[in-house]
Parts: structure tokens; C-alpha cells; sequence
């Protein structure tokens, strides 16, 4: 179309853009359909590879101490002991009172089917995916599961943060936000930039989006010190209202060198994000809370050269809330003997990380088995239940 | 070459449309401009990375007054003067950031900024802390401008043997665990290997994550890569006494039976020149200057050219050029917000001095803090890989508003007085200029708001 635009017809138009934003579904600001359950899922994606071996210590096992020079671990180490033959990593002390709660537990050497390339991007791709393979998929595993249920709307699911997050793109319509967002227009440059950004689907989607959530973000607080906790506190505020799903990213995990300093301060944000969150939902909606935090693979069973570990295979999955059944390190320990380790260098991985995450959504959804064996992770057999959930 | 349009050529192939400078003619005239004298190098200077090392060798020179006088006056006194270096380091960083941003809004031949861009990316690296992390520009300026007209293999060696490159992946600690130094530091003090480097030249640099390479040729090539580390003094050096003995096999072939240098060499030429290498790199190319979903056709006539010139990269981009693919409209990728700041300098006519005399804090203020709003950090992506390529990853609606607020509120300190908007447009734009935005631009009711409404039309956000 190349006819011109004249003020009248401009006028007429931005009316036009105006009612139509107050339409729709991004802007209206009552009566939400009622969330499809009442649990709550908080899925944190922690990208780097983390070290499971060095979060909960299998010092029982006495292979660790042949494998690992500086990063035995271990009660004597400052651990502190879970059950006799797990102990937790000293950074991660915060959270003992949560694990006498039987609010914290873990899942040990778990993997993603991805092997062999040991690659972050890749790795975390199909994390994400929950797929058996790349091949042709573009939506991640919690929008699958968004698209399957009725009553979703455009704040039952949030990612948090200025990261990607895959596991939550999709169909399913999903909120983002990010500490920081400022935006102050007048409206008739809103109105014009809905104009001149109309024909860009895309760009128009994301501008609209920025202006409603920077106007609900104005009602938050002064400014708490880490973006983690800023992000943690977003998320819970927004569970504690309509929101069901958020999910984010926590990084830092890649210890190639001087690992017991540089997982340190990895663990200490996740120890105050899963802290933060707690308190900041209060106990009722914790109660009904499940948090996972995934990675996309393990660490080499050994010690590097440079008091790091390099990326491997089987890993860790942690579960925090109200709602988990916790207490417990959950999973099927493959040992770290000679013949026990993925190719005599990663924690063998005897379960899938899928699988796991499947159990917990069906257990706070109650969505078929089928529903995730098909659509959410489609090919995944999901085994017998582990009882994550209680 | 079908429809060669030499808007097309500045917005696509370079930093977008300026009011000062006129479009490539010609695809010879783009071509030569990657060949001929560095005006704007010249006129633009950034620190060489031999002098950036001068830096690091004084912050090493107070760390050990400070380890050797623990608790005393003297050593509290180099902690300051340590300070003092970082500051330096870091004010001297956001000028060549100024340098960088007037190299892209003056250059006549904006494809060879866009392709040092490119080839910094693709070997990213990065100091990580002290006065090392500042240290990007100059090793942009030593170990890729030079090279980015020469053979793959060239710029291939002179990246990853650079010495930020070897601090940031972790080489320079790698030792071998039989070599001379691991066995005369005796089994009580840990030494070893370490793969990241050797990894991401794999995955990363040469044959891509989808090539045909197994865990054992990691582990092979990051024994045959120890020894190379590198000093503040000297810069590279090969430590013989940190390489593994004996011979190394990576992709079925054998290398350094004698732990020597030239061996790495060998490794990395023929790294260059393997099939997966030529069919990664075409793909990137592919993805970077045209779109995230590119024709097949052009990543095919790329890895033919990189494959029968044996990696000779002024042929590559000619491929690129010559390609209908190429010229293809509308304008497909979404400038990532680097690039987005850069044009709108260059669209904006940024004056030659304009940043002389400002603080660092002012460039902070007005470049580097939006950039990390918007979700690229000024030379800290978050990993070797770099930055992404996919529009999603930039239209998210949280780095969008962060434009729209720069677009708003910035262009006004980049330049003495902002342009007339109705100019602006066809400044901007060119023929790219649809009605809908420049009837905005008139109608709007400031100025800085319709700048700012021209900056962020889909015109402008895409290339």
C-alpha cells in the first residue's frame, strides 16, 4: 500500500490503536480466568554445568577422595552431613534449616539425553527443548505444557531476567520481566510508535508487552542489592497473586579453574534465591510451592589440572518448597568406582532429568501421564514414580 | 550480482546510512575498502596490545610489593596505586569504546568494520579481572583487524595463540601431566590439564559443535595445545617445559612427536582447511549478513568458495557480495543493540570530537549502561560463543523498551543540535523510509521523540 497517511486519517487511527490496546488481552486489568490449579512451579535453569559431585558430596563413596585433590569435600571439609553418605557443600549451609524441613532435596546423577559433546550451548538447548533431540523444535518443555491446559492468560507464566529462557518460549503466551524497565513516554509517542511499528509483528509484540509490565513494576520497592534477588522477589511477589510458572536463569556454574572459590559464590546466590523466594511468598503459598533448578550437564569426576573440573555427563537436580518431598537425596547412585564412571570420566547418569521434572508437574498439575510422555516431553518414558511430590 | 543497492550495501553490509558519508558504488568499491590504507584506523587510534601489556606488567609490579610486604605502609601503598592502574585501564577502555563507535559512524568503508566486528566475535575473548579485562580492543586491534583479508588460517593462529585468548579459556595453566614442569612439581601440587581451549577451538573457532570430532580429540589437542602460555613482559611464549611428550592424534592425524610450536601450527592449519570448518563458517557468515533462516544456496556457494580459494577469505566475501540471497528485501536481521548504538551514531552524524574531554563516566552513563539494559554488556558477552545471532534473542520486550528509552532520550547528547526529523528520515532511512514513519516524524510533538520514533521504526531496528 504506498497511499499516504493524513492527519485525519492519523487521528482516526491512533483512536483506533488505543481502543484496541485496551482490548486486549495484555492490558485488561480485572477479572482474570481462574489459574488452572493452585500449586506453584518455580523452574530455574543453572547454566554452566554445575559440579553436582561438589554441591552434595557422595563422601560415602570412597572413590572421591582418589578422584579430587582440593575438592574432596565432605564433613571434615566443612560440609555438612545429609544422611550419613551425602554431605552439603558449606556455601549451601543457609539452607540446612530447609532441608530439616523436608522442604530441600536432590536428585543425584541425572542427565538431559544429550552426550558425548559436552557442549554449554547445545546442552542447554535441549534442556530446555525437553526433547530427545534438537531436530526441528523451537518451543521449550513448560510452554508445552502452558499450551495443553485451559484458563492459561497472559500472567499465569513469567520469565525472569534479561536471558533467554527457551524452556518457557512457545505458543502458550508468557510474561517477561526484567529488573530495571523504564520506559516513560508521552502517549501520543506510544501512539506513534504503534503506528511507525505495526508492520513488524514481532518488534510491535515486544514493544507492547515492555509498557505494561514497566507500569506494574513501579509498584514494587526500593531496589534490593543482587539482581538475583531482585528477580527472586519478582517471581514470588508474582505467585503470591495469579501467576503459577516462573522461570529463570542462574549462571556462574563453569569451574574450569579454582572451583572452590568460584562455586562458592555460585551457590551463595542460589542459597539466597531460594531463601528470598521463601520468604517472600510467606508460608501458604510455599506450602504449595515446588522449585526445580536443573543443569545442563555434570562435571568430570576428576579434579582437573587446575583445581577446576571440566564438562561432563551426569548431574544434579535440586528441588526446594513446601510441596516436594524433601529430606531426602532422591535418584539411583551409580558409584564413582573404576568401572562405575561414563566413560571412566563423568558421573554415570542413571536418570533422566526429564523424567523427574515430568513427576513433579503431574504431581502439582495433575495432568496425565500421557500428557507429558506425548506433548510435554514427547518419546520420554517417565518410569516409576519417584515420589518427588507430596 | 543482481541488485546491487548501495543503500542496501550501508545498512546491511555496514553501520546503516550517514548524512556525511556516501554509499558504496559498487561491489569492487565494498571489496577494496577491505584491502585498502586504514584511514579510520589511523584517524581513530586504539591502544596496540604490546602497549596494553605495559599496563599489566605494572599491575604486577605492585602485586608483588604488595605479596613481598605484607601488613606495611608500602604495601597498602601499591594496593592504591593498583587502583589507580585499574582506573586508568578502565577510562582508557571507554575511550577506545568512543574510538570504536567514531571508527563506525565515520568510515567510508563500513564492511570492513562490520568484518572486524564479525571475526572479534567469532574468537571472542576477554580478560577477567584487574587491569586484563579491559584488555579486548587491543587484542581486536593485534590479533584480528590485521588479519581479516587474509587466509582463515592466519587469522585462526594469530587469535587463538594471542595471549588474552590463552588467559581467557584457561590455556596458560594447562600443563601436560608428564611434562617436565608437572613431574618436577611432583604428584603433592596439582597440575594438569585444562580443555576449555582446546574445546572451543573445536567447537567454537573451527569445525562447529555438529563437527565430527569425539571427546578424544579434545582431550588430544589440549595436550598438544600445552605449553602455550604467555608473560605481561614478553607476551606469547611457548613453555617446552609445560607440553606433554610424545605424540598427539586429533581427527586421526599425528602431531608433535617433538613438543614444538610449529606442531600447533600444523594442528590449526589443518583445522582451517577441514570440510566442517568451511561449512561452520559459511553458515555464520550466512546467518550474520543476511538472516537467521538463510538461503541454502548462499551457504553452499560460501563453503565452495572457502573450500577451492584453501580458506582465503577475500574470496568468501566476495561470494557473499555476488550472491542474489544477498540483496535480498525487506530488510530481515534485527540489529543487535551494539550495532543499533553505532548506526544511530552514524545516521546522527556523531561529530569527530565529540567525546574529547568527557569523563568515562559520561560514555558509562550514555552507551555502556544502556547497552547492558538492553542485554549486550560493551566486550563482556557471557561466553566464548559470543553474541547471539537470532532476532529473538534482542526483541525481547525488556531490551525494546530499553531502546525506545535511548532512542528517546540519547541522540541528543551524541550530536550539537538534533537534525530536523523530517530530514532525519531520508538521513536515516534512505528509500527504506515507509510513509507510516515519516508521517510520524512530522507529527510528533517533540523532537527527540520523533528521532527517537524514526530510530526504532522496523527500518531502522533491521538490516
Amino acid at each position: 500500500m504506498t497511499a499516504s497517511i493524513s492527519r485525519r486519517d492519523f487521528l482516526a487511527r491512533s483512536g483506533f490503536v488505543g481502543c484496541s490496546l485496551a482490548a486486549s488481552p495484555l492490558l485488561t486489568p480485572v477479572s482474570f480466568a481462574a489459574a488452572p490449579w493452585d500449586t506453584r512451579l518455580v523452574v530455574i535453569i543453572l547454566r554452566g554445568g554445575m559440579d553436582g559431585l561438589d554441591v552434595v558430596q557422595p563422601y560415602g563413596d570412597p572413590a572421591l577422595a582418589q578422584l579430587r585433590g582440593s575438592l574432596t569435600g565432605g564433613p571434615d571439609r566443612g560440609a555438612h552431613d545429609l544422611d550419613g553418605y551425602f554431605a552439603l557443600h558449606p556455601d549451601l549451609a543457609p539452607l540446612m534449616p530447609m532441608w530439616r524441613a523436608g522442604q530441600l532435596g536432590f536428585i543425584h546423577a541425572v542427565s538431559t539425553p544429550y552426550r558425548d559433546k559436552r557442549s554449554h550451548f547445545d546442552g542447554q538447548d535441549l534442556l530446555e527443548a525437553g526433547t530427545h533431540t534438537l531436530a526441528g523444535v523451537r518451543d521449550g518443555w513448560l510452554n508445552r505444557m502452558l499450551q495443553v491446559v485451559p484458563g492459561v492468560t497472559s500472567r499465569t507464566a513469567y520469565t525472569v531476567g534479561r536471558g533467554d529462557m527457551r524452556v518457557l518460549q512457545g505458543a502458550a503466551e508468557v510474561a517477561n520481566w526484567s529488573p530495571e524497565a523504564e520506559l516513560n513516554l508521552s502517549s501520543q509517542a506510544i501512539n506513534l510508535l504503534e503506528l511507525v511499528t505495526e508492520s513488524d509483528p514481532a518488534l510491535h509484540a515486544a514493544l507492547s508487552e515492555a509498557q505494561i509490565l514497566s507500569q506494574m513494576a513501579e509498584h514494587d520497592g526500593p531496589r534490593d542489592k543482587g539482581r538475583h534477588i531482585e528477580i527472586a522477589k519478582f517471581a514470588a511477589q508474582r505467585l503470591s497473586d495469579e501467576a503459577r510458572i516462573a522461570a529463570f536463569s542462574l549462571n556462574g556454574w563453569d569451574t574450569h579453574r579454582a572451583q572452590t572459590r568460584s562455586i562458592g559464590r555460585a551457590l551463595s546466590r542460589l542459597s539466597d534465591t531460594l531463601l528470598t523466594l521463601q520468604d517472600t511468598m510467606g508460608s501458604s503459598i510455599w506450602a504449595k510451592t515446588a522449585i526445580v533448578a536443573m543443569t545442563e550437564f555434570g562435571r568430570t569426576a576428576r579434579e582437573n589440572g587446575t583445581g577446576g573440573t571440566d564438562h561432563g555427563t551426569g548431574g544434579l537436580m535440586i528441588m526446594a518448597g513446601g510441596a516436594v518431598n524433601g529430606g531426602k537425596v532422591h535418584g539411583d547412585w551409580p558409584g564413582l568406582g573404576a568401572q562405575q564412571l561414563y566413560q571412566d570420566r563423568d558421573l554415570m547418569p542413571t536418570g533422566d532429568v526429564r523424567a523427574h521434572a515430568a513427576w513433579v508437574m503431574r504431581g502439582l498439575t495433575g495432568l496425565d501421564r500421557s500428557t507429558f510422555e506425548r506433548t510435554v516431553f514427547p518419546g520420554l518414558d517417565m518410569g516409576q514414580d519417584p515420589g518427588l511430590i507430596l | 550480482m543482481r541488485t546491487f543497492n548501495p543503500e542496501l550495501a550501508e545498512i546491511r553490509f555496514g553501520y546503516g546510512l550517514s548524512p556525511m558519508v556516501d554509499p558504496p558504488h559498487s561491489l569492487a568499491q565494498m571489496l577494496d575498502g577491505i584491502t585498502g590504507p586504514d584511514a579510520v584506523q589511523t584517524t581513530f587510534p586504539i591502544e596496540d596490545f604490546a602497549r596494553f601489556r605495559t599496563r599489566m606488567v605494572a599491575a604486577q609490579k605492585q602485586r608483588k610489593i604488595r605479596r613481598d610486604n605484607r601488613g606495611t605502609a608500602r604495601a597498602e601503598q601499591a594496593r592504591k596505586q593498583r587502583n589507580v592502574l585499574n582506573r586508568q585501564a578502565r577510562v582508557a577502555m571507554a575511550g577506545w569504546l568512543g574510538q570504536t563507535l567514531l571508527r563506525r559512524a565515520h568510515t567510508p568503508t563500513a564492511f570492513r568494520e562490520r568484518l572486524v566486528a564479525f571475526w572479534a566475535d567469532h574468537f571472542t575473548a576477554m580478560g577477567r579481572q584487574g587491569v586484563v579485562r579491559r584488555g579486548t580492543s587491543p587484542y581486536i586491534e593485534d590479533a584480528i583487524r590485521p588479519f581479516i583479508a587474509s587466509r582463515f588460517e592466519d587469522l585462526l593462529q594469530s587469535a587463538v595463540m594471542h595471549p588474552l585468548m590463552l588467559d581467557y579459556l584457561d590455556q596458560t595453566r594447562s600443563m601436560g601431566p608428564n611434562s617436565v614442569r608437572a613431574v618436577r612439581r611432583g604428584p603433592d601440587k596439582p597440575s594438569g590439564l585444562n580443555e576449555n581451549l582446546a574445546r572451543e577451538v573445536l567447537e567454537l573457532h573451527t569445525l562447529g559443535v555438529d563437527g565430527p570430532y569425539s571427546q578424544r580429540d579434545v582431550t588430544q589437542l589440549a595436550e598438544l595445545f600445552t605449553g602455550l602460555t604467555f608473560n605481561a613482559r614478553n607476551g606469547f611464549k611457548f613453555r617446552k617445559d609445560f607440553a606433554e611428550p610424545g605424540a598427539e592424534t586429533v581427527l586421526g592425524v599425528s602431531y608433535g612427536a617433538e613438543a614444538n610450536l610449529s606442531e600447533i601450527r600444523a594442528v590449526l592449519r589443518d583445522l582451517a582447511a577441514h570440510p566442517a570448518t568451511a561449512r561452520h563458517l559459511a553458515q555464520k557468515l550466512a546467518v550474520h549478513f543476511t538472516s537467521d533462516t538463510p538461503d541454502p544456496d548462499l551457504i553452499d556457494a560460501l563453503e565452495g568458495a572457502y573450500l577451492s580459494h584453501g580458506g582465503a577469505l577475500m574470496p568468501l566475501y566476495q561470494t557473499l557480495l555476488e550472491h542474489p540471497a544477498s540483496w535480498r528485501t525487506p530488510l530481515s536481521n534485527v540489529k543487535p543493540p551494539i550495532d543499533f548504538i553505532s548506526s544511530a551514531g552514524r545516521a546522527l552524524g556523531v561529530p569527530t570530537d565529540h567525546f574529547e574531554g568527557r569523563q568515562e563516566k559520561w560514555l558509562r552513563r550514555w552507551v555502556m549502561a544502556p547497552l547492558v539494559r538492553m542485554g549486550q554488556a560493551w566486550e563482556r558477552p557471557l561466553g566464548p560463543d559470543g553474541w547471539a545471532e537470532e532476532d529473538t534473542a534482542w526483541i525481547t520486550p525488556h531490551s525494546v523498551a530499553e531502546r525506545v528509552s535511548w532512542a528517546m532520550s540519547t541522540p541528543q547528547k551524541l550530536t550539537q543540535d538534533l537534525p530536523d526529523p523530517r530530514g532525519f528520515v531520508d538521513a536515516a532511512l534512505g528509500g527504506f523510509a515507509g510513509d507510516a514513519v515519516r508521517f510520524a516524524a512530522a507529527a510528533a510533538e517533540s523532537r527527540s521523540e520523533a528521532i527517537g520514533i524514526v530510530l526504532m521504526s522496523p527500518a531502522f531496528q533491521r538490516r
